[in-house]
């Protein structure tokens, strides 16, 4: 085991940097996709909503693996071609993006009447009652199952490497059909994605939640 | 722009999807009774009063939590021939899907046994049934009815994770597009008609889910 990691700790620890990469930029797409369409949903204009009802249906109703086949072998059909590393993380952003549209639309809508008519009363705008009243609450309310959220992304990341980018699993992969050494192959990159769940990506939502509830005089 | 979609492939590419529709739907079934059952002994086997394997056994299922199921998957088909089992992809599918997602539908059995009133335990303690006894006719048949409402996500869950079988080589849907691409070189078909297949069985099986659930609740008076 130990000259296994010798031999091959490096390459691993590659791929767990792209595994990493994935994530950020996956989840910097999730959020984005998943304020977009969650407003989206709440919008009194039907077009928009009626959009952003399709988006969620469409790639909550899939498969992660769907989506992210179709983004990379289809679109290219329709002249849109994006590289395996884009491809990658845009389909685990938007599909996690629409589950968290729906815990959007679910914490806004379970902010308090009172703080909407108080929003009224004060004559503010729509746009500046929901970026200074309404959302920063809805935050706060949604931040604990987005922890979840954020975890069924890693592991939604997984899947870029049968799209050939090389994250921890590809890595993983290579190994094993290189070596036979399955267990310890497959076995340390399941540790080491244990390991970004348990001890960077919890405490790093746990400490989010903490900060926030703070900031709103919660704590 | 070169978007061509053909008609008369596509119609002729889809009676071996819905014959592979009937896999995927076979292992998603057989994968949900697994974590039924599965699922169950761990949420009773977390309420055991040994303190150590109670903890080792939480462990276990948080690390089966957060690591990706497709990892699981290869580590059960690859790691079973090292040590000398050798499982068919259809096992060693059915076995992946159905421990990652008894992970889950523990916690939700965990939340059912623990809403049962302490005054039910109290109430098997008065007439000294033993606890093999208390569980199996007092407090289960109440706990099970009111773990049900949160069963029917994970059965869509497993369904859409099913396609994950395809890199071990189980015939299911995701497989059959594949091998339909790489022998005809044409993509857009089988995969755009892979998607339209599951939107069309979990767009309404999310529909009944949340109509038969709102019916449990309301005859559980909850």
């Amino acid at each position: 085991m130990w000259e296994f990691l010798q031999t091959y700790g490096p390459r691993l620890l590659d791929g767990a940097l792209v595994t990493c990469a994935q994530f950020v930029l996956a989840a910097l797409v999730a959020c984005f996709a998943a304020l977009v369409a969650g407003l989206g949903r709440l919008s009194d204009f039907w077009p928009v909503r009626s959009l952003s009802i399709v988006y969620i249906e469409l790639f909550r109703g899939t498969s992660l693996l769907v989506q992210l086949y179709w983004i990379f072998f289809v679109l290219p059909l329709f002249g849109i071609s994006l590289p395996k590393f884009e491809a990658g993380f845009l389909s685990v952003g938007l599909n996690v993006g629409a589950y968290g549209a729906e815990l959007v639309r679910g914490a806004i809508q379970a902010v308090p009447r009172g703080q909407w008519e108080a929003g009224y009363a004060l004559s503010l705008s729509p746009a500046k009652r929901m970026r200074r009243i309404i959302l920063p609450q809805a935050l706060v309310l949604m931040l604990p199952p987005w922890g979840n959220l954020m975890i069924e992304l890693l592991k939604g990341t997984a899947l870029v490497a049968l799209i050939a980018v090389p994250d921890l699993m590809f890595v993983a992969k290579q190994i094993n059909g290189a070596t036979f050494r399955s267990a310890e192959a497959f076995g340390a990159a399941l540790l080491i994605y244990y390991m970004l769940a348990r001890f960077l990506i919890t405490p790093a939502m746990r400490g989010l939640e903490r900060v926030m509830a703070r900031r709103l005089g919660r704590a | 722009m070169n978007f061509d979609w053909r008609w008369a492939f596509a119609l002729e590419i889809l009676p071996r999807l819905l014959r592979a529709t009937v896999n995927t739907l076979l292992a998603a079934g057989i994968g949900y009774a697994i974590a039924m059952v599965l699922g169950l002994v761990f949420a009773l086997a977390l309420r055991s009063p040994w303190r150590l394997p109670r903890f080792i056994l939480r462990e276990i299922l948080e690390f089966i939590r957060s690591t990706p199921l497709v990892v699981q998957i290869f580590f059960i088909f690859y790691v079973g021939p090292q040590v000398g089992i050798t499982l068919s992809p259809w096992v060693a599918g059915m076995i992946a899907i159905g421990l990652h997602y008894s992970a889950y539908v523990a916690e939700v059995y965990r939340a059912g046994i623990e809403a049962v009133p302490r005054g039910q335990w109290e109430a098997c303690r008065a007439l000294n049934l033993t606890t093999r006894d208390s569980y199996v006719r007092i407090v289960l048949p109440q706990a099970l009815p009111h773990a049900m409402p949160g069963m029917g996500n994970y059965l869509i869950g497993i369904f859409k994770d099913t396609p994950m079988l395809s890199v071990i080589g189980v015939t299911e849907l995701m497989q059959a597009a594949n091998a339909i691409g790489s022998e005809t070189y044409r993509f857009i078909e089988p995969y755009t008609l892979v998607g339209v297949i599951f939107l069309a069985l979990s767009l309404p099986t999310a529909g009944l889910v949340r109509l038969g659930e709102r019916r449990l609740r309301r005859k559980l008076g909850l």
